[in-house]
């Protein structure tokens, strides 16, 4: 007897504790209208079809070729974004006349939101993959350029002076002591970087695609197709999830030397 | 068995009327002024140090020991001034200052050109007692032990000149004495001059050859040691410690209130 209610309290501790539980309820909630005709279909699919059509679309390979063309943009916008990013918090970081030269510019392009460019992009470099790749690129410098710049400037100076007294040369110093200490503040700009791109990814989609996950939720849109919206926007969430999982890792492996993460 | 005891007041004091210290000088200071804007931290200081010789600075907060370290060890400009130190230098700070992202034996051979530096690091760090944590984290290791891998990380470069800037004043005191054992014992078997700064009496008595005050950026005394360490040492440490202690300002029997106040550095 006392063996089962310890058996219902912990089972309640476990439900009543549980994080998930919340969602599912919800996700229930919401099957159940559609099945009783509450929520019309227009208006949001049930999860049953949503899965349902993720499950088609995986199979035809549609979403995979959607996917693909979407994470292109955003690999080459980030690979140029974050490679400018970093250039210029170097030569912003490590010099007095590079701060003075660059700093100035890079807290100007701050102030203008980047989406607001977007027509000033469309009547550059037209409605092709440049202006996509480019709305993507130039999100992306500043969050690593804030977050690497200021990790130069605020690296240990009494380590910096160790290695001085060391005899180690400037550039030694620059390679030993200012990059790595400079490094978990460059991942934290990275990660906000992805986010960021993203985010940017969405909107420029939205300029004349003919693939790409904008491309099908426009498609949707004009046959409202609520399911196939509602599977990219599960997408996009699980872009988010796997930008975030991948600095993650990079940071476990780079940063081993934290006392958080150095076993005991 | 007697200590030689020279005291110098600074009108007195001459490189010529010191004690000559033994072999051959390798630091040489004469008429060593630095400001810092309108302070005069260090005015006029003449400084000699012998090859493999042993100079504790003694002194309290502010009196400029730390600037003359860091002048010695070059971290600080000297501004055309008549200053001679040896190229091969290495300091000792109280914090160990190892970098964080580098394994213990990667802070050893820091800056070590060529392809045996691990071996050297590993060599370095077996002389300290520490063979066994070249592959450590440095944010793992106790503050001993990081000081030890400082001191390995010291030592390993060979120096003529090896400064210490009160390197044990974060230890407790049995963790202090081993490392002045081990200080002692790398001394003698590497004989760099040693220049440490330290405001600790009794640690100058047990370590130095020489003992130096300073006061207001002056040298106000200094005395030579001669007694050998250890238990001799111990018997004319008392009478010692009284005229350092003294010539520091402090009254240490009648007003024991001024050894604390030295230690947090005012003023009596």
């Amino acid at each position: 007897m006392s063996g089962l209610t310890q058996l219902t309290k912990s089972l309640g501790r476990t439900v009543g504790g549980a994080r998930w539980l919340s969602p599912l309820v919800l996700l229930a909630v919401l099957e159940a209208g559609s099945r009783a005709g509450l929520i019309p279909e227009r208006t949001l699919a049930a999860p049953s079809k949503v899965l349902a059509t993720l499950w088609s679309m995986i199979v035809s390979g549609e979403l995979a070729d959607n996917l693909w063309v979407s994470s292109l943009r955003i690999i080459a916008g980030l690979v140029i974004g974050v490679s400018v990013g970093v250039v210029l918090a170097l030569v912003a970081g490590l010099s007095r006349q590079g701060e003075v030269a660059v700093d100035p510019i890079m807290q100007i392009k701050r102030t203008i939101p980047t989406l607001a460019l977007t027509p000033l992009f469309i009547v550059w470099f037209g409605i092709g993959e440049t202006p996509k790749i480019a709305l993507i690129a130039f999100a992306s410098i500043f969050p690593v350029y804030l977050n690497l710049y200021s990790g130069i400037r605020g690296v240990d100076l009494r380590l910096l002076e160790g290695a001085r007294s060391l005899g180690l040369s400037r550039a030694a110093q620059v390679w030993h002591v200012i990059l790595p200490g400079a490094l978990p503040s460059l991942l934290v700009g990275l990660r906000y970087s992805l986010s960021i791109s993203v985010l940017v990814l969405v909107v420029a989609e939205q300029i004349n695609a003919s693939a790409g996950l904008g491309y099908l939720i426009n498609n949707a849109r004009d046959f409202m197709r609520t399911d196939i919206i509602l599977v990219c926007l599960m997408i996009y969430a699980g872009l988010g999830l796997a930008a975030d999982g991948l600095v993650r890792a990079i940071e476990r492996r780079a940063l081993v030397w934290r006392p958080e993460l150095v076993p005991a | 068995m007697d200590a030689r005891l020279n005291e110098f007041t600074v009108p007195q004091f001459t490189a010529v009327a010191a004690p000559p210290p033994p072999g051959e000088a390798v630091v040489s200071l004469r008429d060593f002024t630095r400001r810092f804007g309108e302070n005069t931290i260090i005015s006029g200081l003449d400084l000699e140090i012998g090859a493999g010789e042993f100079v504790v600075l003694l002194g309290r907060s502010g009196s400029g020991k730390t600037t003359l370290l860091r002048t010695l060890a070059g971290l600080d400009p000297v501004e055309g001034q008549d200053v001679t130190v040896p190229s091969s230098r290495a300091v000792v700070f109280q914090d160990a200052r190892l970098l964080p992202w580098k394994k213990v034996w990667r802070n050893v051979a820091l800056g070590l050109k060529g392809a045996d530096s691990r071996d050297a690091a590993q060599d370095a760090l077996q002389e300290v007692g520490l063979g066994h944590r070249l592959e450590a984290w440095p944010l793992t290791l106790s503050g001993g032990e990081a000081q030890r891998v400082a001191l390995a990380r010291a030592l390993v470069r060979e120096p003529q000149l090896l400064l210490l800037d009160e390197p044990f004043a974060a230890l407790d005191a049995l963790t202090r004495l081993r490392m002045h054992e081990l200080v002692l014992s790398l001394w003698r078997r590497h004989r760099p001059a040693v220049m440490m700064v330290t405001h600790d009496v009794d640690e100058a008595i047990a370590l130095a050859d020489r003992v130096i005050l300073l006061d207001g950026g002056r040298i106000v005394a200094q005395e030579r040691i001669t007694a050998a360490r250890g238990a001799e040492r111990a018997g004319i440490a008392a009478p010692l410690r009284q005229r350092l202690l003294s010539a520091l300002g402090g009254v240490v029997e009648e007003r024991p209130a001024d050894v604390v106040a030295l230690h947090a550095g005012a003023r009596p």
